[in-house]
């Protein structure tokens, strides 16, 4: 499968799961929605290859966040991001 | 220290370094212990392993400076920059390859700054190595969550209007900020403008650039 499965705008929700082995979604995002920025490509993805496969490649993407759904605290300006790399099997279309 | 039992002027208590620290934890000793197995086992040699160390060492931010002044003064450049880092650095002879090189922009209503809360992710064979603060569980923690009381300590005080937005390197990017260019370096160089970009700026914890350095 090459091509990816979201777009640039489209809301997404980051899984909340938590795997037994080394995996890079921060707990702090886990569980929320954002938008996705931009499509990265194919990548070396950390759970294949702690699993041994080491040529796995999966589709990443850049997701946006605004703050105030991530801290109920925030108090800094509405229009304050936070943008990571989040890997496809860990997001689904979100509404 | 005491210094009793020999003849000798200088003062042992100024002059003492603690040694480097051998591993003892767990972890530490795994590393070590993979790292034999890698090239024993022939993945890398310990060559391969140096010239990496070296490459990292003798990396400067200065290089991200030459980017940014390339950048202030090709607008051609600086588009192919922000659209594919990567590629548009080979243009200048640098190459991060196989990690992805992105460029975020500061412009008057954005603010972007650069962390790794998972580790201490860097373009580092780029930039070298990062400055201790930036591995620090202070920073990193708190800069995802109140990036505005982090930005005041470090000197930058922004404006309502202005938007943060924090990068969290958590897979395979590496982040490189392009600062503002500041006001009244028309007529200097490339050279000159390279030369008023700071390592912090690239990171994002200083939004202003001053005319010296």
């Amino acid at each position: 499968m090459n091509t990816a499965r979201f777009t640039p705008g489209q809301k997404v929700r980051i899984a909340a799961r938590t795997p037994p082995l080394h995996h890079r979604v921060p707990s702090y995002v886990k569980g929320r929605t954002g938008f996705i920025e931009r499509v990265c490509g194919r990548h070396a993805e950390p759970e294949r290859a702690i699993a041994g496969d080491l040529d796995a490649r999966r589709q990443l993407y850049r997701v946006r966040i605004p703050q105030h759904e991530l801290w109920a605290s925030y108090d800094g300006a509405s229009g304050d991001q936070l943008e990571l790399e989040v890997f496809e099997h860990w997001l689904e279309a979100a509404q | 220290m005491s210094s009793g039992d020999h003849d000798h002027e200088h003062d042992h208590s100024r002059t003492f370094q603690p040694d480097h620290p051998e591993p003892t934890s767990e972890a530490a000793l795994i590393g070590l212990a993979l790292r034999e197995l890698l090239i024993e086992g022939g993945i890398y040699s310990a060559a391969e392993e140096q010239a990496m160390i070296a490459q990292m060492q003798g990396a400067l931010p200065a290089n991200g400076a030459k980017i940014v002044a390339r950048a202030w003064t090709d607008a051609a450049f600086r588009q192919r920059l922000l659209a594919n880092g990567a590629e548009a650095i080979k243009e200048l002879g640098f190459d991060l390859s196989p990690l992805e090189f992105t460029v975020m922009e500061n412009t008057e209503r954005v603010h972007n700054v650069i962390v790794c809360t998972l580790c201490s992710c860097y373009p580092r064979t780029l930039l070298g190595m990062s400055p201790a603060w930036y591995k620090s569980k202070n920073y990193r923690a708190r800069v995802v969550r109140e990036p505005r009381a982090v930005l005041r300590e470090f000197g930058v005080r922004l404006p309502g209007e202005v938007d943060v937005r924090v990068h969290d390197s958590t897979a395979e990017l590496r982040y490189m900020v392009l600062p503002q260019r500041p006001p009244g370096s028309g007529e200097m160089s490339e050279a000159e403008l390279a030369a008023l970009v700071s390592r912090d700026s690239l990171i994002g914890t200083q939004r202003e650039l001053g005319l010296t350095n």
